[in-house]
């Protein structure tokens, strides 16, 4: 009570800083999100780590199967997988991005 | 099934036909059989259960209701207005892909969504109906898509492969995801299931030792059931997401 009283005559921010932490404490509000990592609402750690592996995956898989078959049509045999193989890294790391990264804010 | 120090863990995903001489003449197998019955419950939990028409639902038109109000609100959430056109095809992915994997955990069955031919089916038709989308919707204006507004132009030869290899490894990791998700339970399953045997056979102090793997093989069927969910949830939703991609692409 005593505590209260002397915080009241403060800033309006320190009022809302106040509130928030309330409000958290009583649950109202969803408890802020420890890790800046995007909506990390309910994901376990480890079904991200499983959704990574496969999006890295996939990609690599599209990529070398585009180089190898660009390769058997116009027979430039290794260079084009080869080229393929590393474009499918970087799209696999381009989709882990887009999974985990900041966000584009919404329009 | 444990023949002698050998697991064969990946015998369950073998095809044989089923329904007899006439299913062999047209090589119809179990997964297409498996297909055919989930077809069925599906279709009889929308037609029995909304039959009473009950104001309070029943058990049978609540799991129906549910249902449909879960994969319509994941439609409209996900997708926004537009969603509700969506709202069959993603209904009928979630339902096929759900009863797919319960229906592959009951003995003596089959998860045809164990099988790679048949996830990345499903997951080519939903790339082709999202490509089809956003080209219907947007014309030529899609191939934007592949080099994002505000990038250097100097790094388009870069950018344009990166992005068309992102695109298409979308089916890829979609099918990928449900069939290595449901192999791997099944699998599981199996070599503990083969444990028990193996040590079972191993005598009396084996026997009381086969308890570990049964009472793994119960936390795994409830697991399982969990991932069964988990994984229809996670196809319908994503094919969610890359059809908001296609309808207001950004």
């Amino acid at each position: 009570m005593n505590d209260d009283a002397k915080n009241a005559g403060q800033a309006g921010t320190s009022f809302e800083a106040r509130l928030a932490a309330a409000r958290t404490r009583q649950g109202l509000d969803p408890k802020p999100l420890d890790i800046s990592k995007g909506d990390t609402k309910g994901p376990s750690p480890m079904s991200v780590g499983l959704r990574v592996g496969v999006e890295l995956l996939s990609a690599l898989i599209v990529g070398a199967s585009l180089g190898y078959w660009l390769d058997r049509w116009l027979h430039t045999s290794p260079m084009l997988l080869s080229l393929f193989v590393l474009l499918g890294g970087a799209g696999g790391i381009a989709n882990v991005w887009r999974l985990l990264g900041p966000k584009p804010p919404a329009h | 099934m444990a023949a002698e120090g050998s697991i064969d863990a990946l015998g369950q995903f073998q095809l044989e036909t089923s329904l007899g001489a006439l299913g062999a003449s047209v090589h119809f197998t179990q997964s297409n059989l498996m297909m055919l019955i989930a077809a069925g419950l599906i279709l009889g939990l929308l037609y029995f259960g909304m039959r009473p028409k009950a104001i309070v639902p029943g058990r049978l038109q609540a799991l129906a209701e549910l249902a449909y109000d879960g994969v319509h609100g994941m439609c409209v959430d996900q997708i926004g207005h537009e969603g509700k056109k969506f709202f069959p095809f993603i209904f009928t992915l979630f339902t096929f892909i759900l009863l797919g994997n319960l229906l592959g955990l009951l003995p003596f069955s089959f998860t045809y969504t164990s099988h790679i031919a048949v996830t990345f089916a499903l997951a080519l038709t939903v790339i082709v109906l999202v490509t089809v989308v956003a080209l219907s919707i947007h014309g030529l204006h899609f191939f934007s898509y592949f080099f994002p507004a505000g990038a250097p132009k100097l790094l388009a030869p870069l950018i344009i492969p990166v992005e068309i290899i992102s695109y298409l490894s979308r089916p890829v990791s979609l099918s990928i995801r449900l069939f290595a998700n449901m192999v791997a339970g099944h699998v599981m399953f199996e070599v503990f299931a083969s444990f028990i045997v193996m040590m079972a056979a191993a005598g009396s102090f084996g026997m009381l030792g086969a308890v570990g793997p049964l009472a793994l093989n119960v936390v795994l069927v409830g697991f399982e059931l969990l991932v069964a969910f988990l994984q229809a949830y996670v196809f319908s939703i994503l094919t969610c997401i890359y059809l908001h991609d296609a309808v207001h692409l950004h």
